[in-house]
């Protein structure tokens, strides 16, 4: 009879937020995966009700202090499009220059002091600092030029206070952006050095079968790669305005979660985040970004999760070279701000936040108040492909001892960068082995 | 020789964005020599290396809301010489504290489709509310530099240096023109902590209030200002009172006055 075993992780480390892990498998497969968010729920969708619409970008920001800025820029491009307001060219390029900033910050953040550790076998970026002090302190240098961006441009890097619906509070003046750049294109040949040194990695062996291959998600923009607009395409075919969302996804609420469950209308599970805007939009990127990926022979199509890693760090390259090219051509915008005056109306707008694509949607009264809000975050759109993963992935592992099984489980979890916070609206990780260590006799 | 014992950090998240223990990651020049002074023994966004106390100082982010959490605050208290709250969530309850003046079963509804599934408290609570605080750092986020500052206190056992005035005073040092005098621009600095630099007012906008009261603030003075100079509607002056710091009680009381004047006046039918 087959031992039914289970692997539970009470307390995901270094993902942002409080998830937990519950697998239960035994010799005949994996029966059951869960991965649960039992960070509290916060309720912003509710309390957003009633609230000015000039608030939103400041009161959605604090979903997530590791993104922010897409939380900004999504619930400015929402309201806007409500108000059937287009900001300048100059201003939308602001508005581009501070998103590769928090591209930067979170991918860096991700990349040298969460996902590397698994990696190189350590517990922690301080740990592994011991022995590859060099590849933490650039991991380092490389994420305070991205809060320098932020921090110019937004007043501060976490919950900047400067962007506005209609355009900014205050622009900056050509000269402020001088020492920055400086910043940037020495921060840029180290992130030309990240993408060496990621790529040098050894990555498990994990490819979907045919029949399981993932549907990546994300915006393309005819013209550059995505971040504030564009039009949601997919690798099946899928190519939408972001204005018919709402026909082709849904979000479920699943018992053993706070976050919310996305699928894509009668295809299931689907990926957003760095690899499916790669695998989607890899013309887009930029000379340099493609020749460094040619350099380490990273192909411009990658489906196995564990690269990630290196496609973030692809991500933070192309984030440089393209701030460096906005501040080069920046002309300063006349005025900060268009200026707004609410209507009734209802608008919806999508953006790329590090982790992937993040939609927002709002009705406002004539006076200004938000009368209903949605928000649905990359997280809780990767949720069902994560646990996916797990269980496609796990046959495979189960020779191995289970500190090691535990330890592949939380690596393969990291590979998508899962942002708890902003999925609660809810994550926690519990494997169980049929009969194991819980002593349940199910299987 | 064994090396002499390090002090013990920990870093403990509640409901939150988990903006303020970022902060400390966000130390980029100090994390490593931080990492070499103290021992950073629990720190799950960071570390999957789980330390058991007691340990020396506590971080602690988030507000309580929900009942396990009310329990696991005083576990942490138990193992900790030292407690410090960071940020608006764990001092003052966060942006979560609006349900605090709603019904949180509405809110649930809007959020989440089955609400049966989820437990949650009625109210989002400071960590004060529940265990003795040694020490509250305010801001939404907080100051990395104030951070570091605090940590350097209480390892070396003396008072913190984060001083409590107002906006106002770090809008003077900038050299910043009063966005209030000069514009007409509604603005929180005059009972807002400082902290944050006065950043609000450097980048031509009024302050909102992320970082909450300052010591001693007369809300009820500057709202009565708002509304008289600048002609600020009531919304907007309960609007910025309850956003980051709902709940801290020199905003809570002034936003609950603020309510039901404006209902007294709309049944008068005087406004």
């Amino acid at each position: 009879m087959a031992r039914t075993k289970t692997i539970k992780v009470d307390y995901l480390a270094r993902v942002e937020g409080e998830g937990a892990l519950y697998i239960r498998y035994d010799d005949g497969g994996v029966h059951d995966v869960k991965l649960k968010i039992f960070e509290p729920p916060r309720f912003f969708e509710g309390f957003l009700r009633g609230r000015d619409y000039l608030e939103a970008p400041d009161i959605t920001a604090r979903i997530c202090g590791i993104c922010p800025v897409a939380y900004q820029m999504s619930s400015l491009h929402a309201i806007e499009d409500a108000l059937g307001l287009a900001p300048t060219p100059e201003l939308r390029a602001l508005r581009r220059l501070i998103y590769c900033g928090e591209w930067i910050e979170s991918h860096s953040l991700h990349i040298y002091m969460l996902h590397a550790p698994d990696f190189l076998g350590y517990e922690s970026a301080v740990a592994m600092a011991k022995d590859h002090p060099q590849i933490v302190q650039d991991g380092l240098a490389i994420k305070k030029a991205g809060n320098a961006l932020v921090s110019l441009l937004g007043g501060r890097e976490i919950h900047p206070i400067n962007v506005r619906v209609g355009g900014f509070y205050r622009v900056p003046v050509r000269a402020e952006l001088e020492p920055l750049r400086q910043q940037l294109l020495r921060a840029r040949d180290l992130a030309v050095e990240g993408v060496r040194w990621a790529a040098s990695l050894s990555f498990p062996k994990f490819e979907r079968a045919a029949a399981d291959q993932y549907e990546f998600v994300a915006l393309s923009h005819p013209n550059e790669y995505p971040m504030n607009e564009g039009r949601i395409v997919s690798t099946r075919g899928l190519d939408i305005p972001v204005q018919a969302y709402d026909a082709h996804f849904r979000e479920e609420h699943i018992e053993y979660s706070n976050a919310l469950h996305s699928t894509l209308v009668e295809r299931g599970a689907y990926f957003v985040g760095p690899m499916a805007r790669y695998n989607l939009n890899y013309d887009s990127l930029s000379p340099l970004v493609q020749e460094t990926a040619e350099d380490v022979g990273f192909p411009p199509f990658c489906a196995n999760p564990f690269k990630s890693i290196v496609v973030r760090s692809l991500e933070v390259l192309y984030a440089f070279d393209e701030a460096l090219r906005i501040i080069d051509n920046y002309q300063q915008p006349q005025q900060a701000y268009l200026e707004t005056k609410p209507r009734e109306s209802h608008g919806c707008a999508a953006t790329e936040a590090p982790r992937g694509l993040l939609y927002h949607s709002y009705g406002i009264d004539d006076k200004g108040k938000i009368t209903d809000a949605r928000i649905v975050a990359p997280t809780s759109q990767n949720q069902k492909t994560i646990e996916d993963d797990l269980r496609h992935m796990l046959p495979q592992y189960l020779h191995l001892p289970e500190d090691r099984l535990q330890a592949q489980c939380e690596q393969a979890i990291r590979n998508y960068d899962p942002c708890i916070s902003c999925s609660t609206h809810f994550l926690q990780l519990h494997l169980e082995h049929a009969g194991g260590n819980s002593g349940g006799n199910d299987g | 020789m064994q090396e002499p014992t390090k002090p013990r950090l920990a870093v403990w998240k509640f409901a939150s964005c988990d903006g303020c223990q970022l902060s400390l990651l966000d130390c980029e020049d100090e994390l490593l020599q931080l990492a070499d002074t103290i021992d950073i023994a629990y720190f799950m966004e960071a570390s999957s290396r789980q330390v058991a106390g007691p340990y020396d100082l506590s971080l602690v982010e988030g507000s309580i809301t929900t009942t396990e959490d009310a329990l696991r605050i005083r576990e942490v208290r138990a193992q900790s010489r030292a407690l410090v709250t960071i940020g608006a969530c764990a001092t003052a309850g966060g942006i979560q504290a609006l349900r605090n003046f709603a019904d949180v079963e509405e809110f649930t509804a809007v959020v989440y489709a089955h609400p049966q599934y989820i437990a949650t408290l009625a109210t989002s609570t400071p960590i004060s509310a529940h265990v003795p605080v040694d020490f509250e750092l305010q801001g939404c986020p907080i100051n990395k530099r104030q951070l570091l500052e605090v940590i350097s206190a209480f390892l070396h056992r003396r008072p913190p240096q984060v001083p409590p005035h107002s906006v106002c005073v770090e809008c003077k040092i900038r050299g910043n023109v009063c966005v209030w005098v000069a514009h007409g621009t509604p603005c929180m600095g005059p009972v807002t902590h400082a902290g944050c630099g006065a950043i609000c007012p450097t980048y031509n906008r009024g302050c909102y209030s992320c970082y909450g009261p300052k010591e001693n603030p007369n809300t009820e003075s500057l709202c009565h200002w708002w509304r008289e100079e600048l002609g600020a509607e009531r919304v907007t002056i309960i609007e910025n009172l309850r956003n980051f710091n709902a709940a801290a009680p020199a905003f809570e009381r002034e936003s609950r006055r603020q309510a039901s004047t404006g209902n007294q006046e709309q049944a008068d039918g005087q406004d």
